[in-house]
This record gives C-alpha cells, structure tokens and sequence, in this order.
C-alpha cells in the first residue's frame, strides 16, 4: 500500500497524540484512581462524576468546555500564553490534552480495578516489616498494579488514535498539526474525489486497532507473569 | 517483659484482655477462634487501634492511649508472620527475605540470610516465586523475612492453621528451632493445644474477648475453663521436668518431676533435655494403698488436694504429688468406694505407654552452653 505524505502525516500525528496524551495522563489517572479507591474524603462521589463525565457527555461538548478553559482567552489557557508562553488550543499538544480527557475515565476505571484486586494485607505485612508509605506504594502496591495500568494505558492510547469530536472542536482541523487519521479521513469523505484515500485512512485505523489489542494482551500476560499469576 | 492491656468494643464482640508475659520466650494466646486473639496481637503490631490500650516491650512503650502513644507499625520492630503468609507475589523468595532486612531499625544485624536460610532450609528455594512454593514452604519463607527484619518481638497468628497435617508436622520442627536457637520473644496465635503444648514457655488462656488464666503451662493446664475449650478428653496437668536417663533400646526415658521420677515411652531425646510431659486425667489411675503386680511403671506417692464434679457423674481430683501437681478423672463411684476426700494419701498410677505422643522436648539441656564455653 503506497501512502501519500498527507496521510504518513496523519499517521505520525495520530500516534504521537495518543502516546502524548497517555504520557501526560497517567501519574493523573493514578492519583486519582487511588483517591477515588482508597480515599476518604467529602467530595468523592463529585470526583468520581466529574472524572466520568466524558463518558457521557457529546465529544464536541468537551471540546467546547476546553476551548472555554484553555482557549487563548480562557483563564486557564490565557494564563498559560502569558506566563508560559504555552498555547494549546489549534495545536498538536492541544489534541493531545482533548484526547487525554476523552481517554481519562478508561484509564481511571483500569487502574481503579487494579488496585482494588491488590490485598491490603499485603502492605500491612510490608508495614511490619519497616516499609513507610511511600516506599510501600512504590514496592508492594504499584508493582502489584501493574497489569492493570498497562491495560489502561493501552485503551487508552487505542481510544486515542481514534478521537475524533473534542480533538476538532479543540484543536481543530489543521493539516500536519492537528489533523489525525480520524480527521483526515473525514476530511477525504466530504472532498470530491476522495474515496480512494478514504478507504486506504480506514484500512489503516483497523490494523493499528488490531495491533492495539494485540500489544495489549502481550503486555498483559507479561505484567501478569510479573506479579506472579 | 511484654506489658499488654486492651479493650476494644466493636458490634456484639468486647476484647478486654490484660497480660504479662517475660521476654525472651513464646507465649502461647490460647482459645477457640473468635475468641479474640488475632485482634489482640494486631493491636500490639500496631495494625489495628484500640479503644484503649498499652503495649510495653522491656521497658518501651509502644503504646499508651492514655498519653495518645501509638508508634507506627513500621517503626516498632515487631514482626508478624500471618496465617496465610502474604508473600510479595512479585518477589522471588530471596527478595522476600531481604525486603524487612533492608528496611531494619535495629542497630546490628543479629540474624543474617545465612542462617536464616540454614535454619529455615530455603537453600533451594531462593530463587522461586511464591506461586511455586508448597504452603509449608511459604510459611518458612514468612517466619525467614519476618525475623530478618530483625524484630525486637515476632508475633505468629496461626501460622501452621491453613496447612494440613503432613505440612503442620513438616514446620513445627522449625519453629523449636528458632525457639531454641534464637532468643527473639514470640506470640503464638493458635487454637490447637498440640501446638501450645510443643512450643509455648507461657500459657494466656483466653474465651470470649476475655484472658481466663495465664502462666506457665504446669498452672494453666489445671484450670478449669480450660476443658470448655479442649474438650474433656484433653483434659491433662502437664508436668516439667528434665530427663536423667535414656534406655533407647526399649523407648523408655527417665524423667525427675519434682521430688519424683517418672518413666516416659519416648523417642528422640538425651540425658539432661527439658521436657514436658501432659498427663491426661482420664488415663491417671489413683489407688489408696501401694498397689503390687501391676504392669504399670509409675507410682508416684501423694495427697489429694481438690475434689470438683466433672460432667457425667465423673470427678476432678488434684493431686499434689511432691513439687509437682496431676489431674485425675474417676467415676463418682470410685470416689464413694475409696472414701477419698481432700488431704487422702494416695498412690498415682501412671501408664508408660499413655505418655507416648505428650512428651514434648522444651529445650536442650540448661548446662550445655554454660559447660562449653567453660571448657
């Protein structure tokens, strides 16, 4: 299959997306998975909400909230212009965070899973035999997690190559800086003449799909070897 | 000396025990499960909190909620060894052992890896993971990382409970080693008398949240709450004493109890051994003169101190035997017939034989280390 340089550009930007957006959410998705596991605190059931809430809203709606929040004039995004020089909105690192949004309550529920399958008692026994918190989470609990982030991380980037909705009304269409394979195959549907692209952007999202759910399952039972299942 | 006082009150259960036990040693909590005793030593761990309690530990308090002190369990230098042994599933058994080793706070290492690789016998293990150990193997992996975290205190929650009897048989050896071995004070969890009986130097009875006696096991092992818990038929005094001579050839041991002596059916000790030797009630035989032409090998001289009903129309009666102390169970009839009440001399008739399988070895000979080193 010979591929034109619009769509290697495509490809290159959808894989870097996804990467960026994983890399970017996971100490986040971890954090939060702890706390909505293990923590006690008041406004849990609003953190859990809010953290599912791209599930259920329309992509375009969290596009829209994040062109409010981090726009140019937005007070999250103006602040980030100003003091550093930092803009999100039309860019690559743009899509990258309306992806990682998208992508969070996947990555959340994984780990969430995960740590809820390691036995506390496990780090009481650690507790007893010298290990403080930090060390604790960094030896027993996190190593314990493992299989379970990995397999977050990995939807999580397959759901990336593919967002469509909050990527375009974030960071909008913009050949090779925004326009991922989603993207540049809409595009090619709506221009005259574009059915042959079309087709060969829609061959290449199944086969990156499949080679996602294969790593997925190769990393997994490598994780789960790991911690000794 | 381990210094423990608690009270903890959750829906329907009251712990509220009090006991002293001296350090080093292994006391024995003793009682049916639910009794409260896994609650009790995960407030001396540190685990778990109390509605009030205090821990001291030759002279350290650990905790004291009267003056809000509750040391933090990783900074108490106790050690746990669980039921279900909770290995780091990741970790091969090498780095079990090494994980409370590197996080010690003792300021030496007394119990290297070596040793406690030869003592244990994990030599061929190291390497495994904990998903390929039998669970005897797991348990001897447990008590290795835990007493390589060099602890001031090891507690054992029934560690030997979730192994079946060829596995019980395959660590209790090793647990008298490390009794013998190591000077290191240890609470033992359990609700087996079999275990109490090899391994404990003192006895905490407890029943319902509540310490019912405690002290050595030759005290404990005459109360009276002790047959609600191991049941009529275990009932037994059990008699300290040390062997004074060997006959290999026909399994016989001479052991000197109190003033007396008495000869034992056993295997596997020496001359000058500690042993302990349970004296079931319903297998003591009393008569109330010298009884002659009896294949019996023991008659020992005494007095009848108490006579309490037993159920089934049977009696309890104590002897005092001359520095040591024995139960016997005999009908009401046999009571009548003999006319015996307290202060009756009477002769104590025991059965070589019936002490096969309750003699247990407490530890090697008092001199020996004292005889060597002076050599």
């Amino acid at each position: 299959m010979h591929l034109t340089p619009a769509e290697l550009d495509a490809l290159r930007l959808s894989l870097s997306v996804a990467a960026r957006s994983v890399l970017f959410s996971l100490p986040f998705a971890v954090l939060i998975g702890w706390l909505l596991t293990r923590g006690r605190f008041a406004g849990r059931w609003l953190l859990d909400a809010i953290v599912h809430l791209p599930l259920v809203l329309p992509p375009v709606a969290v596009g829209y909230v994040l062109l409010l929040l981090f726009g140019n004039n937005g007070p999250i995004g103006g602040w980030l212009r100003n003091h550093l020089g930092i803009q999100l909105a039309f860019s690559t690192a743009g899509a990258a965070l309306a992806t990682a949004v998208m992508a969070f309550p996947l990555m959340v529920r994984s780990i969430r899973l995960a740590l809820e399958n390691v036995d506390p008692g496990l780090e009481a026994a650690a507790r007893t035999l010298g290990a403080r918190p930090i060390d604790r989470f960094l030896t027993i609990t996190l190593p314990l997690m493992w299989p379970g982030i990995i397999a977050g991380a990995v939807t999580a980037f397959a759901a990336g190559l593919g967002e469509f909705g909050a990527v375009i009304t974030f960071a909008s269409n913009i050949p090779g800086i925004t326009r991922t394979i989603p993207l540049a195959l809409y595009t090619a549907i709506q221009s005259p003449g574009g059915d042959d692209q079309a087709l060969r952007l829609a061959v290449m999202s199944f086969v990156l799909g499949l080679l996602g759910l294969l790593l997925a399952e190769v990393l997994a039972r490598r994780a789960r070897h790991l911690v000794g299942r | 000396m381990l210094k423990v006082k608690l009270a903890k009150r959750r829906d329907g259960f009251a712990l509220d025990a009090q006991f002293n036990a001296p350090t080093p040693g292994v006391v024995a909590l003793f009682g049916r499960s639910g009794c409260g005793k896994t609650t009790a030593i995960n407030i001396i761990s540190g685990l778990l909190d109390a509605d009030s309690a205090y821990v001291e530990l030759d002279g350290d308090v650990l905790t004291d909620t009267s003056e809000r002190i509750s040391i933090p369990p990783e900074q108490r230098r106790i050690g746990y060894v669980f039921q279900d042994g909770r290995l780091f599933p990741h970790m091969s058994v090498l780095r079990n052992l090494q994980y409370g080793l590197k996080r010690t706070r003792a300021s030496g290492v007394a119990i290297t890896l070596d040793q406690i690789v030869a003592l244990l016998g994990l030599d061929h293990l190291l390497q495994r993971k904990p998903y390929q150990l039998s669970g005897g193997e797991r348990q001897r992996t447990a008590l290795g990382r835990a007493l390589l975290s060099q602890p001031a205190l090891l507690l054992l929650d029934e560690p030997l409970a979730a192994l079946d009897v060829a596995r019980r048989e395959e660590v209790l050896p090793y647990l008298e080693r490390l009794r013998d071995n190591l000077s290191i004070p240890m609470v033992y969890v359990s609700h087996q008398f079999d275990e109490v009986l090899q391994l404990a130097t003192h006895v905490v009875l407890m029943d319902a949240g509540q310490v019912v006696a405690q002290g050595p096991l030759s005290e404990v092992s005459l109360v009276p709450q002790l047959r609600a818990i191991v049941g009529p038929d275990s009932v037994g005094a059990v008699v300290d004493g040390v062997v004074t001579s060997v006959d290999a050839s026909c399994g016989m041991a001479a052991v000197r109890v109190g003033s007396g002596s008495l000869n034992v059916n056993v295997t596997a000790v020496s001359t000058g051994d500690r042993v302990r030797v349970q004296l079931l009630a319903r297998d003591i035989i009393l008569a109330v003169e010298e009884p002659r032409g009896l294949s019996v090998r023991n008659q020992l001289r005494g007095t009848v101190t108490t006579i309490v009903d037993d159920e089934h129309d049977a009696r309890l009666i104590t002897v005092d035997v001359g520095g040591a102390t024995v139960l016997s169970r005999i009908t009401r009839g046999a009571v009548e017939a003999l006319g015996l009440r307290n202060g009756s001399a009477v002769w104590v008739l025991v059965k070589a034989v019936s002490t096969r399988g309750h003699v247990f070895r407490v530890g090697a000979p008092r001199l020996s280390r004292g005889a060597s080193s002076g050599s």
